[in-house]
């Protein structure tokens, strides 16, 4: 058997994971670890510029192909500067392993130089953390790592290591273990049969059904089985922020987005709806306005991994714990069964009513009332969504930061395939967008990678345009630029009465075609309407080039709809300033 | 409601804290706790008090299981369980005091575990309402120190709680 040192036993089971990229930063704690990277690994290292970029990065290359992230930093600023990303992943239950580097082991506890205690620091954001006391421990703690990481719902794992327990001097038998059985972890790999078919009745049952799936369905590779359920029954679907793409947006079936910015038949047809078929979704707050008054007619069959994602909000009627693919390849079969027996169902007159109302629904509000288009002759901000979407074919991979520009790349650009719409949902992280459009495009070179952001979250990372050029990542980037922090100021507006409260930069932006020039990029500054199009064209035009597209758009617009809060229900929405339901 | 859940943890660095931090970051209380090895010196045994109505109870027991390092779990208060609470109670004992103390100590079935010139130190073992009885019932005494060990609790009869 092979004599390795802990350092070299980590950049070799990072190998035998199969791990493709590596992001990370180096420092004191972790120089053993990168000296043995130097000299052994074949597994690339992205050096970012601030340890918050790699785990986003980390992050972007996750939700992209659906494999773990990996990230390595070193101990307290860097571990401390990690925090940020990990809590972004847990939020939105991205897989992610997370190496952190530690002070020695004798020096622990003892305040030493870049000392913290990373695993208490980042234990209400992880899914499970380790620390390595002895090096041997190090093989079978990643194995480990990985594997929860990775199955049931996933989330970041974090793997504090001693520098001690890294030396090169001392050498350890290495073996990485194919499996891994832990006692305490399992989660579950099917759902339960008999709650499976009460769904299925009740779903067949339905005269009023909705499906509403979330980013579980996305994680559980299962857009296609959703997407086949759907059009066997006929019913309607609507997407969270962060399920978008697991049902084609541009089909006649989905209803859009739902929730606070939701479009207004998705909505309407949750809150009016008699079955709710949730999928992979949590009931996250964005979603269901005051839960008191949540889809008062409906009766709730919730799937999902995570038994404590069930019934914490929203009480479920009928829950299922299990992972989305399974449960629904189950729910198929029994629903054909269902039907050879009864091929009257789902209730045809019913449906066809429901459809009508919700057609209804459509052509009234849709998603265009409040637009302001003709209005002023600035570019609108759902333009530019338009118009990148048409330059992409619909075909890009779209990471977005916080905010505003967030909601209108939500709505308006249809994603028509899982994994193309990478944003921070659950935490709403700004600052996430370029060091994740930057994961997105080492995992796919080959593919558009557009980020969507505005001018106060690209400033909140945008050193990584120095990693962009060094690792030659030709992203484009779409800023949306309003000269305000477009949601806060929106909030002030409609709650503050107009208040801009540190909400402005008054003269202090920066010239950011230059900015991006001296990091040797391309800068576009684009002012009118009618310019629009053609620098979207010419900027995707330049393969290996990344650009900037800084837009000045009409600094008034509001995203809507908007749910009004506090005490609304799903039906309750501003359609524009001045009009609600 | 009250309820008493008692756990096996993986007995790792660390692990403690995991449960202790699911109960403040999701606003839960804990009103006790008690944690100890067991027989097996891979497992602890930690039991804790808690109030909650039935929806946060669902929750609370779903997160800690959720816990990688929870092993098992049972909530006793669910089925016939005996819960015992240790209490040391140290009282000045001086002059007739020293006579009322023994005998409300005897009726509680207490033990009186060390004498000084001027002191008794009671060790009582009970339920807690049955700690916060004797207690009260110390009222004219003076009390200097108390302390509990937390509810310990085992399921009766042929229920178990192991691997």
């Amino acid at each position: 058997m092979e004599l390795l040192s802990g350092g070299e036993m980590i950049a070799r089971a990072l190998e035998d994971e199969g791990v493709e990229y590596l992001f990370g930063y180096p420092g004191g704690a972790v120089l053993h670890i990168y000296d043995a990277l130097f000299k052994t690994s074949k597994v690339p290292h992205v050096l970012v510029r601030h340890e918050q970029a790699a785990t986003h990065a980390a992050d972007g290359y996750a939700r992209a192909t659906g494999k773990p992230g990996v990230v390595l930093v070193t101990s307290g600023p860097g571990a401390t500067n990690a925090i940020t990303g990990i809590a972004t992943a847990y939020m939105d239950s991205i897989p992610m392993v997370v190496l952190s580097g530690q002070v020695a082991s004798h020096l622990i506890g003892e305040d030493a130089f870049q000392e913290t205690d990373m695993v208490g620091i980042s234990r209400p954001i992880v899914k499970h953390s380790f620390m390595i006391r002895r090096a041997e421990d190090i093989p079978a703690t990643i194995k480990k790592a990985f594997h929860i990481a990775t199955s049931g719902r996933p989330g970041p794992v974090v793997i504090d290591i001693p520098k001690d327990c890294t030396r090169p001097d001392e050498k350890f038998e290495y073996h990485y273990p194919d499996a891994v059985k832990l006692r305490s972890y399992s989660p579950a790999q099917r759902g339960h049969t008999g709650q499976i078919r009460k769904a299925a009745k009740l779903l067949l049952g339905a005269k009023r059904p909705i499906i509403y799936s979330g980013g579980g369905v996305i994680m559980g590779e299962s857009s296609e089985l959703l997407t086949a359920l759907a059009r066997k029954l006929n019913y309607p679907v609507t997407n969270t922020l962060m399920g978008l793409g697991a049902y084609p947006a541009t089909d006649r079936q989905f209803l859009g987005m739902l929730g606070m910015h939701g479009f207004y038949e998705a909505n309407m047809a949750m809150h009016h709806s008699d079955v709710i078929l949730a999928v992979g979704a949590r009931f996250d707050d964005r979603v269901t306005n005051t839960v008191g008054k949540f889809c008062p007619g409906a009766k709730i069959i919730h799937i999902d991994i995570d038994p404590t994602s069930i019934s914490k909000t929203v009480a479920a009627d009928i829950p299922i714990v299990g992972p989305v693919q399974s449960v629904l390849q189950d729910l198929m079969e029994i629903i054909d069964n269902l039907q050879e027996k009864e091929p009257q169902l789902p209730d045809a007159t019913a449906l066809g009513r429901w459809w009508q109302q919700i057609e209804e629904w459509r052509g009234k509000h849709g998603l265009w009332t409040g637009r302001r288009y003709g209005e002023s002759d600035r570019i609108m901000p759902q333009q530019v969504i338009e118009s990148l979407y048409r330059t992409t074919k619909g075909d890009a991979y779209v990471t977005s930061d916080v905010g505003q520009h967030q909601m209108f790349a939500a709505q308006y650009y249809k994603f028509d395939k899982p994994r193309r719409w990478i944003n921070s949902g659950g935490l709403g992280t700004m600052g996430f967008g370029l060091p994740a459009a930057m994961g997105v495009k080492l995992a796919f070179p080959d593919m558009e990678v557009a980020c969507v952001t505005g001018e106060g979250s690209i400033q909140m990372n945008i050193q990584e345009l120095s990693t962009c050029t060094q690792y030659n990542t030709p992203i484009k980037i779409i800023n949306l630029r309003n000269n305000y922090l477009g949601m806060v100021k929106q909030w002030q507006d409609m709650q503050y009465e107009g208040r801009y409260a540190m909400s402005t930069y008054e003269d202090s932006l920066p010239d950011f075609v230059k900015l991006v020039e001296a990091y040797g990029h391309v800068g576009m500054l684009v002012t009118k309407l009618e310019d629009l199009d053609r620098c979207m064209d010419e900027a995707f035009a330049m393969k290996d080039k990344l650009v900037f597209l800084d837009i000045f758009i009409d600094p008034m617009e509001h995203v809507y709809p908007m749910h009004v809060a506090p005490n609304g229900a799903m039906k309750d929405m501003w359609l524009s300033k001045n009009e609600r339901t | 409601m009250r309820r008493i859940i008692s756990i096996l943890l993986e007995n790792e660095p660390g692990a403690l804290s995991r449960v202790i931090g699911l109960f403040s970051q999701r606003g839960y209380n804990i009103e006790t706790l008690n944690v100890a090895p067991t027989e097996d010196e891979t497992l602890s045994r930690l039991t804790l008090t808690t109030t909650g109505d039935d929806k946060t109870m669902e929750q609370i027991t779903k997160q800690l299981n959720k816990l990688v390092d929870v092993v098992k779990l049972v909530d006793l208060t669910e089925g016939a369980h005996i819960e015992r609470d240790m209490m040391l109670i140290k009282v000045r004992a001086s002059g007739q005091m020293r006579d009322e103390i023994k005998r409300t100590t005897d009726i509680f079935r207490g033990q009186i575990v060390d004498v000084g010139p001027n002191t008794y130190t009671i060790q009582l073992t009970g339920t807690g309402e049955k700690l916060d009885s004797f207690v009260a019932a110390m009222a004219e005494a003076d009390i200097l120190e108390v302390v509990r060990s937390g509810v310990a609790g085992i399921a009766r009869g042929e229920k178990v709680l192991r691997l």
